[in-house]
């Protein structure tokens, strides 16, 4: 789960990196005692998930409470790079800037530990000063158990040539935000700009942090943070029943069981959409190893709610749960909807495969639900799907 | 041979009372795996029946392992209590640890992966996130399904466990050395190049299957280590060209970020190192099965 620069600024304050002040709001008028509050003067900033939002003009400086309620009305509701602005952080105008640097934690997949990159070239992408001057930038490798402590902290500051006048500070802030990436069981924490101001303080100007999902078991906190007017409904709806579920921008609805073969999944229905009007899946979801009736019954429900499909293709291979309950769990899914009242008139195409493959398609072709195809390989069941969305187009 | 599980490994389940835990111990005693043991604090010096065969519950680790030599353990307990029970299993240096367990917090990964290392990595880790390992008619680690193929000559490698059980079944008939099933979490134990390594050391082992899937640079890394190491036939499979940017599609780690981790650059790398690779699951299997009838 990626933050918005507030929320970043939030969790930085809560564990003692230096920040400015600053609070979110989301309507224009907010902006007045907000910045009054701030002793007459703000910088407005859009919070949005994406960078450049400076170039794009969601940064504005607010010279008094009325300038703030004027800036905010401008850049509440603008688009930016394809994000709608919802929100605009009031912060605490930074003092003369003096030089910019940067500093991050991060996951390091490839060596299955955590990263430290700093350098004193900050203010612009780490990626843009790694490409043109790789020698400005220091990557440290962090061991998860002994973490950051002073002499760590150092070593980081050391190679990356902070200047002596800044290095205690930059200390400081380093420790500072290792708590934040243990403590709030971070993917990313990243400052940048880390600025050193006129006065000689060293304050991170910018942030950006990623959570861990996976550790929501632990920080119940995480709740709040998810941004709930981005997600859509589709998306939204599918998290509340559990659902492992991403809409794509296709017209073939995709269930499967196993991240993997969902995944491989959409792949081949692209393939197959290929002669057939390039259609392309819809969705990503995979209801897992279990698939019962009532979790195949979900899941459809969702996909069938999603007008952007055509047709449907189920694609189970039996390993621990066998083809004729997934088959039988196929059938009263689709029963329990008609009972539900729903209008379910799309295609469905099925194909099984694996532990008990031969009893599971009996089921289907007993069944003989007038929506329901059976086709055996994934292959070609691929196909039947995307030439049943073409057709319906 | 097969690799690192054969039929003389002695199982013991970490999680073995909880309702997963039991479930898969009766299927891993039903296909032949000798399971030994079960680990719960609570409940040592019990046993449980598992149609006939008695299992004994012990209170650690390494008291299952003096008092039944085992040399691989098996972990099902719930993801909060995961990073523990895999210290307590490098704690008792167990040679494999085979981590089914998903949704386990990356900072618990980071911790138990540099514990292994403090102590020397004397334990095998496969997982977490993962289907496990098994060797048909011998041993079956883990929750793949036993029944889908034989003993033969392929050894396989998988992120994903679907797509390890959808490859097992296309190539049924010709069989499986090894089947292991890695895991899709950002930080894994046994990595491709780990399996790769082994099989091409495995004298039962004539070809090797390869499936990946978007996110990190494993794959790639894996494509370096063939060109430089493997004389045996790779096959290999990426699933996830049309997941979009950004979007976390199911495993944990299946992400791609910017340009990076996509399946094409992966199936690129890959086919520069000699690896033939499949269009689609089916037409992987096809790969396998003209290389090795030629």
């Amino acid at each position: 789960m990626d933050l918005f620069e507030y929320q970043a600024r939030d969790l930085f304050a809560k564990h003692d990196v230096p920040v400015l002040a600053g609070e979110v709001i989301d309507t224009p008028e907010a902006a007045r005692a907000a910045t009054e509050r701030l002793g007459g003067k703000s910088v407005v900033k859009a919070q949005v998930k994406v960078g450049g939002r400076g170039k794009a003009g969601g940064v504005k400086l607010a010279a008094t409470p009325d300038e703030a309620v004027a800036r905010a009305t401008d850049i509440l509701g603008m688009d930016i790079k394809g994000h709608t602005v919802h929100k605009v952080m009031i912060a605490e105008t930074a003092p003369e800037i003096i030089e910019e640097y940067y500093v991050s934690f991060l996951l390091d997949r490839a060596n299955r530990t955590f990263l430290s990159i700093a350098s004193v070239e900050g203010g612009m992408e780490i990626e843009e000063v790694a490409a043109t001057r790789p020698e400005a930038v220091a990557k440290i490798a962090i061991d998860a158990i002994d973490g950051v402590d002073e002499a760590k902290a150092r070593e980081i500051v050391e190679a990356a040539k902070f200047p002596a006048e800044v290095a205690d500070k930059v200390v400081n802030v380093l420790i500072t935000l290792w708590d934040t990436f243990i403590k709030e069981d971070a993917l990313l924490v990243e400052v940048n700009p880390l600025a050193k101001v006129a006065s000689g303080e060293v304050i991170a100007l910018d942030g950006k942090v990623s959570l861990d999902d996976n550790a929501e078991f632990r920080h119940p906190d995480f709740e709040e943070l998810h941004d709930k007017a981005a997600a859509n409904p589709l998306e939204a709806a599918a998290k509340e029943k559990n659902l492992n579920y991403v809409k794509l921008d296709g017209e073939v609805g995709i269930i499967g069981n196993g991240a993997g073969l969902v995944m491989s999944t959409l792949d081949v229905v692209a393939y197959a959409g290929e002669n057939h009007g390039n259609v392309k899946p819809a969705n990503f979801l995979d209801i897992g190893g279990g698939a019962s009736a009532q979790v195949m019954a979900n899941g459809l429900e969702i996909i069938l709610g999603d007008p952007d499909v055509k047709s449907v293709f189920v694609n189970v291979f039996g390993g621990i749960t066998a083809c004729d309950e997934v088959a039988n769990g196929i059938v009263q899914a689709l029963k329990l909807l008609e009972d539900r009242g729903e209008n379910v008139t799309k295609p469905l195409v099925v194909r099984l495969d694996g532990n008990n493959a031969e009893l599971g398609r009996q089921i289907l072709t007993d069944a003989n639900h007038p929506l329901v195809q059976r086709v055996d390989t994934m292959d070609g069941a691929a196909d039947k799907a995307a030439e049943l969305a073409h057709a319906a187009k | 041979m097969a690799i690192w599980l054969n039929k003389d490994s002695k199982v013991i389940v970490q999680g073995m009372t909880g309702a997963t835990g039991m479930k898969h111990t009766k299927l891993m005693l039903g296909d032949g795996t000798n399971v030994v043991g079960g680990v719960n604090p609570r409940k040592a010096g019990t046993t449980v029946d598992f149609d006939g065969t008695e299992v004994p519950v012990y209170g650690t680790v390494k008291e299952a392992i003096e008092a039944t030599g085992a040399n691989v353990s098996v972990i099902f307990v719930p993801e909060k209590f995961t990073k523990d029970a895999v210290v307590e299993a490098i704690d008792a240096e167990i040679p494999l640890a085979v981590v089914i367990t998903e949704g386990i917090a990356v900072h618990d990964s980071a911790s138990f992966w540099a514990y292994a290392g403090k102590k020397g990595n004397k334990t095998r880790i496969i997982g977490p996130n993962c289907p496990g390992i098994i060797t048909p008619g011998q041993s079956n680690v883990g929750i793949i399904p036993g029944d889908i193929t034989k003993p033969g000559r392929i050894g396989l490698v998988s992120k994903s466990g679907t797509l390890t059980y959808q490859m097992m079944y296309e190539l049924r008939d010709i069989g499986f050395s090894t089947a292991v099933g890695i895991g899709g979490d950002p930080i894994i134990g046994t990595t491709h190049i780990d399996a790769l390594a082994a099989f091409e050391a495995d004298p039962d082992t004539d070809l090797i299957v390869m499936i990946g899937e978007i996110g990190g640079d494993a794959e790639e890394r894996a494509a370096d280590f063939i060109a430089k190491n493997v004389t045996k036939p790779v096959v290999g499979y990426v699933a996830g060209f049309t997941a979009p940017e950004g979007k976390t599609m199911g495993h944990a780690g299946a992400i791609v970020s910017g340009s990076s981790g996509t399946a094409q650059a992966k199936k690129e790398a890959l086919e520069a190192a000699g690896v033939k690779v499949g269009k689609t699951p089916t037409e992987t299997a096809k790969l396998a099965r003209e290389i090795l009838s030629a």
